[in-house]
C-alpha cells in the first residue's frame, strides 16, 4: 500500500481533514509572514519617523472612519512612473507606526503617501467641503460636515494607550499629555506649541481651520494629511544602504 | 453505501477507462485521466517555481535571505531605471540648468523643452490649486491673465515657486492682509462704506445710499498704505491691484466685507525641498508662457 492510498484516514475522518487543512494553509503563511517580524533588514533605520501627535492621531482615526483608503492608497511602489509623480517610493519604516496601516490597494484618488505639505491648508479645507469647488472634474465625494463638527477627543489618549501596548513607543508624558497638546497644535501660538514639539520633533502646530477656539474634525484630519510623508529627509537618507 | 478500495476488476466495461475501485449501490467512478498537456504544464511550473526560487531573493535564513542568483532588488532596479531617465534627460536638462531664463525662452529647442517638462510637472503639482489649464479657481489665481499678485517675471514666477507665499520657507512670500472686522480696528460700518469704496474702484456698481466719502477716508488711513492710494496694488507684498476686474474670493459686496472681516492670505506652498532645480525651471517657464509678464 502506497503512501498515496493514506488519504483514506482524511476522507474518513472530518477532524483530521480541518487539522491537515490548517497546516498546510499555516505553512504557507508562516513562510511568508513569520520572517518579516525577525529579519532586520525588513524595516530600515531612518531618522525622523515618530508617533503620529494626538492631533493627527485623531485625524487618521477619521480617516480610516470615513473609509478614505477604499479609493487613496499610502504606498508609492518602487515603480519609475510612481517615483517621478509622486516622489521617493514608500519606505517601510514610514508606516511602522501605523496600526492598522493605510497602505490600500485602490487607487481611484491619487497615492496620499506624500500629500503633506503639498497643497495648502486652505485647499484641503475647500477641497474636503466640495472638491469640485477646486478640481472641476473630481470624483470625489465631498465631506461638508467635518468642517461642521467639533472634532471629540476625549479618548485620544486611550487611543495612544492601545497603541503603546501595540510598540508604538508612547511615553506616559505623551500620553498624560495628549489632550494639552492636541489642543496646542491645532491653534496659532498656542503656549504648549514648543512642549508640543519637544515630544513630538517637528510637529506643526497652526490654526489649521478658519474658526478660532473651535478644533474641528477637518482640521485634526488635515493636521494629518499635512504630515503625510514629510517625517523622512530624503537630502540625507541614504537609499544605497537599503537596497533589496 | 459500501467503499471497496480494492475492487478485482477496476477498469469500466463500457469506456474501458478505469475507474477509482469506489462503489455506491452498484455506481463505480470514473478515474478519467487529467489531459496530458495539463499535466505536463504543471509539472513545468513546478520546475520553474524553483528556478524562480534559486535565480530571485526568495527564502527567508535566520537573519537575511538568499538573494538569489541576480542580486536583483526592486529599488536596485528603479534606481537604475531613475539613473537612465536622468542620463537620458541629461543634455537637455543640463542645458536648461546653464541657461538664464531670459535665454531659454529666446531658443525654441530649450523652450519647447522646459515647456514641456513644466507642463508634466505642473500637471502633477500644480493643476489641483491652480487648474489642469492654470485657470485657477476661486481663492486660486488664474496664471492665464496678466495680473499678478507677486510680479509676472520669469525671476519672480521661479522665486515663487523655490519658497512658495507664506509657508514654511524662510524666505517665503510674506504680507497679510490684517482682519480689519475681526481684531477691531475698523467698526462694522466703516467696513462697509470702505467696501462698496474698493468695489467702486473697479467701476462695480454700488448702492446709492453708500457713503463713498468716509469709504475713501477710511481707505486712504488704513488700505493705501499697501494696495497703492489708487488701490493699484503693490507686488513686493503682494497687494492685489483692486482697481481691475480680477477678484480672487469674488466681487459681490459680501464676499469684499468678509475679507476686510477676516483678512486674506493664501498659502502656496514652497517647491525647492520637493522639487529639483531643473523642474523649477521648466515650471517657471511654462507658467510665463502662460501669461507671464516683462523679461
Amino acid at each position: 500500500m502506497s503512501l498515496w492510498n493514506k488519504h483514506a484516514i482524511f476522507e474518513r475522518n472530518s477532524i483530521i481533514l480541518i487539522l491537515g487543512v490548517l497546516i498546510v494553509i499555516s505553512i504557507g503563511g508562516l513562510v511568508e509572514v513569520l520572517p518579516l517580524f525577525y529579519l532586520k533588514s525588513t524595516i530600515e533605520k531612518v531618522d525622523g519617523v515618530r508617533p503620529y501627535t494626538p492631533l493627527e492621531l485623531a485625524g487618521r482615526n477619521i480617516y480610516i472612519r470615513e473609509g478614505c483608503y477604499n479609493c487613496h492608497s499610502q504606498m508609492i511602489r518602487a515603480l519609475r512612473d510612481e517615483v517621478e509623480r509622486y516622489g521617493h517610493y514608500s519606505l517601510a519604516s514610514e508606516s511602522m507606526y501605523d496600526h492598522p496601516f493605510q497602505w490600500g490597494s485602490k487607487r481611484n484618488g491619487p497615492d496620499l503617501a506624500r500629500v503633506g505639505n503639498k497643497y495648502s491648508d486652505d485647499w484641503q479645507r475647500r477641497h474636503l467641503h466640495n472638491p469640485r469647488d477646486v478640481v472641476p472634474g473630481s470624483i470625489m465625494p465631498g465631506y461638508p460636515w467635518l468642517a461642521k463638527t467639533e472634532l471629540q477627543a476625549s479618548r485620544i489618549s486611550q487611543d495612544m494607550s492601545v497603541l503603546a501596548i501595540e510598540g508604538v513607543p508612547y511615553t506616559s508624558e505623551m500620553i498624560e499629555n495628549a489632550n494639552v497638546d492636541l489642543k496646542a497644535q491645532a491653534a496659532d501660538d498656542d503656549a504648549g506649541a514648543a512642549a508640543l514639539v519637544k515630544r513630538y520633533p517637528k510637529a506643526a502646530a497652526r490654526a489649521y481651520g478658519e474658526e478660532k477656539g473651535v478644533v474641528t474634525e477637518a482640521d485634526a484630519l488635515i493636521a494629518y494629511l499635512q504630515m503625510l510623508g514629510t517625517q523622512v529627509d530624503f537630502k540625507i537618507y541614504d537609499d544605497k544602504a537599503n537596497l533589496r | 453505501m459500501s467503499i471497496a478500495p480494492h475492487d478485482p476488476s477496476p477498469i469500466d466495461a463500457h469506456t474501458g477507462t478505469a475507474t477509482t475501485g469506489h462503489e455506491w449501490d452498484g455506481i463505480r467512478e470514473l478515474n478519467t485521466p487529467l489531459p496530458r498537456w495539463w499535466l505536463y504544464m504543471l509539472y513545468a511550473s513546478i520546475v520553474w517555481a524553483f528556478g524562480y526560487m534559486i535565480v530571485y531573493p526568495a527564502v527567508p535564513l535566520v537573519s537575511s535571505y538568499t538573494k538569489g542568483l541576480f542580486g536583483w532588488s526592486a529599488r536596485r532596479a528603479v534606481a537604475e531605471e531613475l539613473a537612465a531617465l536622468t542620463a537620458q534627460r541629461a543634455p537637455m536638462v543640463n542645458a536648461l540648468a546653464a541657461a538664464s531664463l531670459t535665454e531659454i525662452e529666446k531658443d525654441p529647442k530649450l523652450l519647447s523643452f522646459a515647456r514641456a517638462q513644466g507642463k508634466a510637472a505642473f500637471g502633477d503639482n500644480c493643476a489641483p490649486c491652480h487648474g489642469a489649464g492654470g485657470g485657477g479657481a476661486k481663492a486660486f489665481p488664474n496664471l492665464n491673465d496678466d495680473d499678478w499678485l507677486w510680479a509676472g517675471t520669469l525671476e519672480d514666477i521661479s522665486a515663487t515657486l523655490t519658497h512658495g507665499i507664506r509657508s514654511a520657507d524662510p524666505q517665503a512670500r510674506v504680507g497679510n492682509m490684517p482682519a480689519f472686522g475681526a481684531d477691531g480696528l475698523l467698526k462694522p460700518a466703516e467696513v462697509s462704506a470702505v467696501a462698496d469704496y474698493a468695489r467702486s474702484l473697479s467701476g462695480l456698481a454700488v448702492d446709492a445710499k453708500a457713503d463713498l466719502k468716509t469709504g475713501a477716508k477710511v481707505f486712504e488711513e488704513n488700505c493705501a498704505a499697501c494696495h497703492g492710494p489708487e488701490g493699484k496694488g503693490i507686488q513686493e507684498i503682494g497687494a492685489p491691484n483692486l482697481t481691475d476686474q480680477i477678484w480672487l474670493y469674488g466681487s459681490d459686496k459680501a464676499t469684499v466685507v468678509e475679507g476686510i472681516n477676516k483678512g486674506r492670505g493664501g498659502v502656496m506652498p514652497n517647491w525647492g525641498g520637493r522639487l529639483d532645480a531643473g523642474t523649477i525651471k521648466a515650471l517657471a517657464v511654462y507658467v510665463h508662457t502662460l501669461g507671464g509678464s516683462g523679461g
